[in-house]
């Protein structure tokens, strides 16, 4: 090599880099790579150039030649017609006014801190589940959560509540207890009888010296008052949180193989998913009276609940099942060779990672869900849409349109939106093959 | 007797309602609500406003049930049903009783087992046109296309008639009024039917009220009214007095305004009877002496709830027409008090 | 059963019911089989009892009486005199048109956007991915609702059609795109006109053979056609000709404007637009994202190896990933389908005349036979939705994988 620096072909000093050539760097360059890399793809640009325009030309005056104080579509009007020359904007006034239907229905404007306290307090319940650096601790929490959302949004003693989340301690010790006295078998038994005793025969009592005795409640909101967005996330969370258990029985069931009980199972799981959600909700509506005694109605909030748990319960055992189907086969067989019986090794092997690998698909089932309780408009419930139409039908907001149901998709694109983010992010942390 | 089945946790939550009794009375005094079923919403008849207050119509004959059996107007529980829903909310026991401007048919009455206790509105199926189609009667409507609130009767009398004239149309059936609505004013369809009382309360709310017309063809009989269940007759005679004493209250000239003077006492017999200063029709209703007080004190008489919900001083400005008093050439009649 | 077994047997003790392995599968089930079945009698009897306290029976005689409204659009004769069945089956058909139509459509739309969303032009790729995003999280009734609104509120009325200098004209001169309602020409059926049908269907037969021969003489020897071209001129030409050579006998009926709107030609609900683009491009949101996932699962590995074996990029797409990513996209596919044909029910919503609006609704409403018709119309879809999955499944397992 030292040779070389004395032969008089060889340069001894660099040029200066010049910077590349214009078409080679910067804007210039990304813009011929990504957008005008060939005659398909600059068609592709011109034509999305175009959408883009069509779309925002005729979105932005609507959205920014609007009116935001007005009591009525009449007022509206007449203000942009003053303003603008026109009456094409947006009349956002009706948000303005009633924003608050849309989101919490008749809920009492003065107790609006509850739902918005209990739809909080629902992230640091979910947390241990959706992120594992939360400590363990907080799903404590989430056990008793539900029965504290419900305090929260319906109000009344707390005793009820409390007495109800009893039974479910008296369960587990029910189960402990006989199992070390009487065997598995009855202890199972006595898991599910005697809750269902106390629950049927004792609570209610019991609920009602306590609340005698040491009244603590909150001003009770009966279910009427309860609508709109509140009500889509009420009647969704509790479809997801119930058919949990129930969704993973069947995926259990579905994958036994033990031939009635795998049958049962299938066919129900089937059978859901083969009929639209909207005939189940007019089930629940329509048809449920006629299946229980005729003492027992409920709410038509509560048959919507029933149903819809019902209905999620068939697609969460279908993800549950995708779920149990990924794990290698070999965790089965480890589980076996260990030496743990059925509901051991699934308890300590099989589920735990079973149902991690699935929350991505739970959620996604719950977003399903959520965006699915607009039907609920089609049985007389009032959620966002119900609400779109009965402020429709109030006199002085008759005619609005698009403004509410911009509201409302907007509404539920957030929700969705955000919930969707986190699944892939999660779908991206579960992720541990490298490719 | 009462029998209650106690679903701990859903009822401690307000959730469940799981009491089956013998009296809707004793149900409606025990819960301390009246449940009524109205629509999900129909300008003039029932909508709630911003503050969440349910008003209309319909809903002045709830408050009236709940003034006389309860002695408050507002302990309503309003239950909105779509046509669809509306009969088996009744019929389960889910709503105590129906002001959901409901057509009086034979087979709802009969079949669906049913009690319509009386007339709150003699409306007919219309149809509305825009002045610039040039029609001005229902007869040129040959090839039109329909918009058609479903769920009602209207579907079958459209049909009906339109086979009686030879004539075709397109039908549109749609779910809601206010869906409906969209549909006609965007010019979607030529027509619009539905009640008139409907058509009128739709028309009033319009940009351009006066570039749309009523055709005069009337083409239906519809008596709309408050309906309750079969077989609970005490129930269905409170119900069907309480419309009556808001219809005789006007016939015998008693309004809010003179409610309290009139119930001090007068030389009208009727009108004693009617406010319980004399005789004990209350008592025999299973109701207290001024539960007809009581059920005019919410929003005054027939007419005063006419007037202040779709009468001529408010956007929709109904004429009163069939729904005057008997004694003004309308059908509004109430059988004695005595 | 203690009895039967033979005398290597230890003898059956009624707690090995429980304990015994053997014997506990068959007891849980037996007690699972006597609860299931004890649980749908509980069902039937309140029913029964319940019908009973109502005085109401169970009973499909009403399909047989007259309906008295009218449907439309509708495939099949039917006015207000005929029978609610009639009408079940107008709105079943209706039902199945839109669905059938919708996942074409989804279909296609899905695989584009799929495709698009991973190329390289960087704004459509953009705006594939806000399509997906906002289709994906808003509900499909809301898009229903706001498509139907788009279709009354920005295409013209009938009556601008009107006059000497109409401010609207057809669509290519054959097509009506109004506010009301869409037109467009319906075909009228000369004399002769079945012999080019005949034709057109041999020639599809004959594109089906040609394909098959193509292919293995490709196998055998290696040439390649130019398979697409032929395929076409089979497809155009034959019919083509015989459609000249008989004079034309298929003519095409043109919208005509009439008093309120439009005369001949084949009217096509609104309604029926709207569903079907909202279903269409509600369910190709999710299909692109099937179509994406299913693309990024076939490893970058394959399409290397397919550029170091000399395959072109378009080859490389059809013979190399396409095949693998079939595999990945179907099952999600069905599902998908399945959802458009159950989501089919929400045209209620716009008044479009489905299984849901016919039996389920005015039929339901004009008898209050809630019972029956419910769940007449849940057994229905249940077919309609195990139909298609089972000929989809069929469809999946022919692109497994086969694994021997």
């Amino acid at each position: 090599m030292t040779s070389s620096q004395h032969a008089s072909y060889v340069r001894t000093e660099m040029l200066p880099e010049s910077p590349p050539p214009l078409t080679e760097s910067g804007i210039v360059k990304w813009v011929k790579e990504n957008l005008f890399s060939g005659w398909i793809n600059s068609l592709l640009t011109v034509v999305s150039l175009y959408v883009i325009y069509v779309c925002l030309s005729h979105i932005i005056p609507w959205v920014f030649q609007s009116v935001w104080n007005a009591g009525s579509l009449t007022e509206c009007r007449e203000i942009a017609q003053e303003a603008y020359g026109h009456t094409h904007g947006a009349c956002w006034a009706v948000i303005k006014e009633r924003w608050h239907q849309l989101l919490f229905g008749f809920y009492p404007q003065d107790l609006y801190w509850r739902p918005i306290l209990a739809f909080l307090l629902m992230f640091v319940a979910l947390a241990p589940i959706l992120f594992d650096r939360v400590p363990r601790k907080l799903l404590f929490f989430t056990a008793i959560y539900p029965f504290l959302m419900i305090w929260l949004c319906w109000g009344g003693s707390i005793w009820g509540p409390v007495c109800a989340a009893l039974g479910f301690v008296i369960g587990y010790f029910t189960l402990i207890t006989l199992e070390k006295v009487a065997g598995s078998l009855i202890a199972i038994i006595g898991m599910f009888v005697v809750p269902v005793m106390w629950w049927l025969y004792l609570s209610g009592p019991v609920s009602e010296m306590l609340t005698s005795t040491l009244p603590i409640g909150l001003q009770a909101v009966g279910s009427k008052d309860i609508g709109g967005f509140m009500l889509s996330f009420i009647i969704g969370l509790s479809g997801i949180a119930l058919s949990f258990p129930i969704g993973l029985l069947l995926a259990l069931g579905r994958q036994s193989n033990l031939f009635i009980v795998k049958s049962i199972c299938v066919g129900f799981i089937e059978f859901i998913r083969g009929v639209p959600l909207i005939t189940l909700l007019f089930v629940a509506s329509l048809l449920l009276g006629y299946f229980l005694p005729k003492e027992v109605t409920f709410d038509l909030i509560v048959r919507v609940i029933i149903l819809v748990t019902l209905f999620a319960a068939a697609y969460m055992a279908e993800v549950i099942r995708g779920g149990l189907a990924a794990l290698p086969r070999g965790q089965y067989e480890a589980a076996d060779a260990l030496g743990l019986d059925y509901w051991k090794s699934m308890r300590l092997i099989i589920l735990p990672q079973a149902l991690k690998i699935s929350i991505p698909g739970i959620v996604s089932t719950f977003i399903g869900l959520f965006k699915d309780t607009v039907l609920v408009v089609f049985v007389g419930l009032q959620d966002p849409i119900g609400f779109s139409n009965l402020i429709r039908a109030a006199t002085e907001w008759n005619g609005i349109y698009w403004e509410l149901f911009v509201f409302i998709g907007a509404c539920f694109f957030v929700c969705c939106f955000s919930m969707s983010r986190y699944s892939m992010y999660l779908e991206r942390k579960l992720q541990t093959d490298h490719r | 007797m009462k029998k209650s089945v106690f679903f701990g946790t859903l009822a401690a939550a307000g959730l469940a309602a799981g009491f089956a009794a013998a009296g809707t009375l004793d149900d409606v005094k025990a819960n301390g609500t009246l449940k009524c079923g109205v629509t999900t919403g129909l300008v003039g008849f029932a909508a709630p406003d911003a503050s969440g207050k349910w008003e209309g119509f319909d809903v002045s004959v709830c408050r009236a049930v709940a003034a006389a059996v309860l002695g408050d107007g507002e302990k309503v529980e309003f239950v909105p049903t779509t046509g669809q829903t509306r009969f088996t909310a009744l019929a389960s026991g889910e709503i105590d009783m129906l002001a959901r401007n409901t057509t009086w048919t034979f087979s709802r009455d009969v079949d669906l087992k049913f009690t319509f206790v009386g007339v709150n509105y003699y409306d007919g199926q219309g149809f509305m046109v825009r002045k610039d189609l040039g029609v001005s009667s229902a007869t040129e409507l040959d090839g039109a296309t329909v918009c058609i609130q479903t769920g009602t009767t209207t579907e079958l009398n459209l049909a009906d008639y339109f086979k009686a004239n030879n004539m075709s149309y397109e039908p549109v059936p749609i779910e809601t009024n206010a869906e409906a609505q969209q549909q006609y004013l965007a010019g979607a369809c030529d027509v619009y039917t539905t009640d008139a009382s409907g058509l009128a309360a739709t028309r009033a709310t319009f940009e351009d009220a006066d570039a749309h017309m009523v055709l005069p063809e009337i083409i239906s009989k519809e008596p709309l009214g408050p309906l309750v269940r079969h077989g609970d007759d005490q129930w269905g005679d409170i119900v069907r007095w309480t419309l009556n004493a808001l219809i005789a209250a006007e016939e015998l000239g008693v309004t809010s305004a003179n409610l309290e003077e009139m119930a001090k006492g007068t030389n009208n017999p009727e009108i004693n009877r009617l406010l319980g200063t004399e005789g004990d029709l209350g008592g025999m209703l299973g109701l207290g002496a001024t539960w007809a007080k009581d059920a005019i004190s919410v929003g005054g008489n027939y007419g005063e709830v006419f007037a202040a919900n779709i009468g001529e001083g408010t956007p929709i400005a109904l004429a009163r027409g069939l729904n005057a008093q008997w004694t003004q050439g309308g059908l509004i009649y109430s059988p004695p008090f005595r | 059963m203690s009895t039967t077994y033979d005398a290597s047997e230890p003898s059956f003790r009624l707690s090995m019911l429980i304990y015994d392995t053997r014997y506990r599968s068959l007891t849980i089930q037996v007690v699972a089989f006597i609860l299931f079945m004890s649980g749908i009698a509980w069902l039937i009897s309140n029913a029964y009892f319940n019908l009973q306290d109502l005085g109401k029976d169970f009973d499909f005689g009403f399909l047989g009486s007259r309906a008295g409204y009218d449907i439309s659009p509708r495939l099949i004769e039917y006015s207000n005199d005929s029978t609610h069945f009639r009408a079940t089956l107008i709105g079943l058909l209706n039902t199945l048109l839109v669905a059938f139509l919708g996942c074409i459509l989804a279909t296609i739309v899905g695989v584009i956007a799929g495709v698009l969303r991973l190329s390289n032009n960087w704004i459509t790729a953009r705006l594939m991915t806000i399509y997906v995003e906002a289709f994906r999280n808003i509900p499909v009734l809301l898009w229903i609702l706001l498509f139907f609104a788009f279709f009354t509120e920005s295409l013209p009325h009938p009556r601008t059609f009107k006059g000497e200098d109409p401010e609207s004209t057809l669509f290519l001169g054959s097509i009506a795109f109004t506010r009301q309602d869409a037109w467009i020409p319906a075909p009228i059926m000369g004399t002769g006109s079945n012999i080019i049908l005949i034709i057109f269907a041999l020639s599809l037969f004959a594109i089906w053979f040609f394909g098959r021969w193509a292919k293995r003489r490709q196998e055998a020897t290696g040439d390649i056609l130019p398979t697409f071209w032929i395929k076409l001129a089979i497809f155009v030409l034959p019919t083509l000709a015989m459609y000249l050579v008989l004079g034309r006998p298929i003519t095409l009926e043109y919208p005509e404007i009439s008093r309120f709107s439009f005369d001949g030609g084949i009217r096509v609900k609104n309604a029926m637009l709207a569903l079907w683009l909202a279903l269409s491009l509600y369910t190709g949101a999710f299909i692109a994202e099937a179509v994406r996932a299913g693309i990024l699962a076939v490893s970058s590995g394959q399409t290397e190896a397919s550029f170091a074996l000399g395959l072109r990029p378009n080859r490389t797409m059809s013979l190399v990933i396409l095949p693998q990513a079939l595999r990945v996209i179907i099952p999600p596919l069905i599902s998908q389908y399945l959802n458009l044909t159950k989501n089919s029910s929400l045209a209620i919503a716009v008044g479009y005349m489905d299984l849901r609006a016919t039996l389920g609704g005015i039929t339901l409403n004009q008898t209050g036979r809630e019972l029956e018709c419910m769940l007449l119309m849940m057994l229905i879809y249940l077919i309609v939705s195990l139909i298609i999955s089972g000929a989809m499944n069929v469809y999946n397992s022919s692109v497994k994988l086969k694994e021997r």
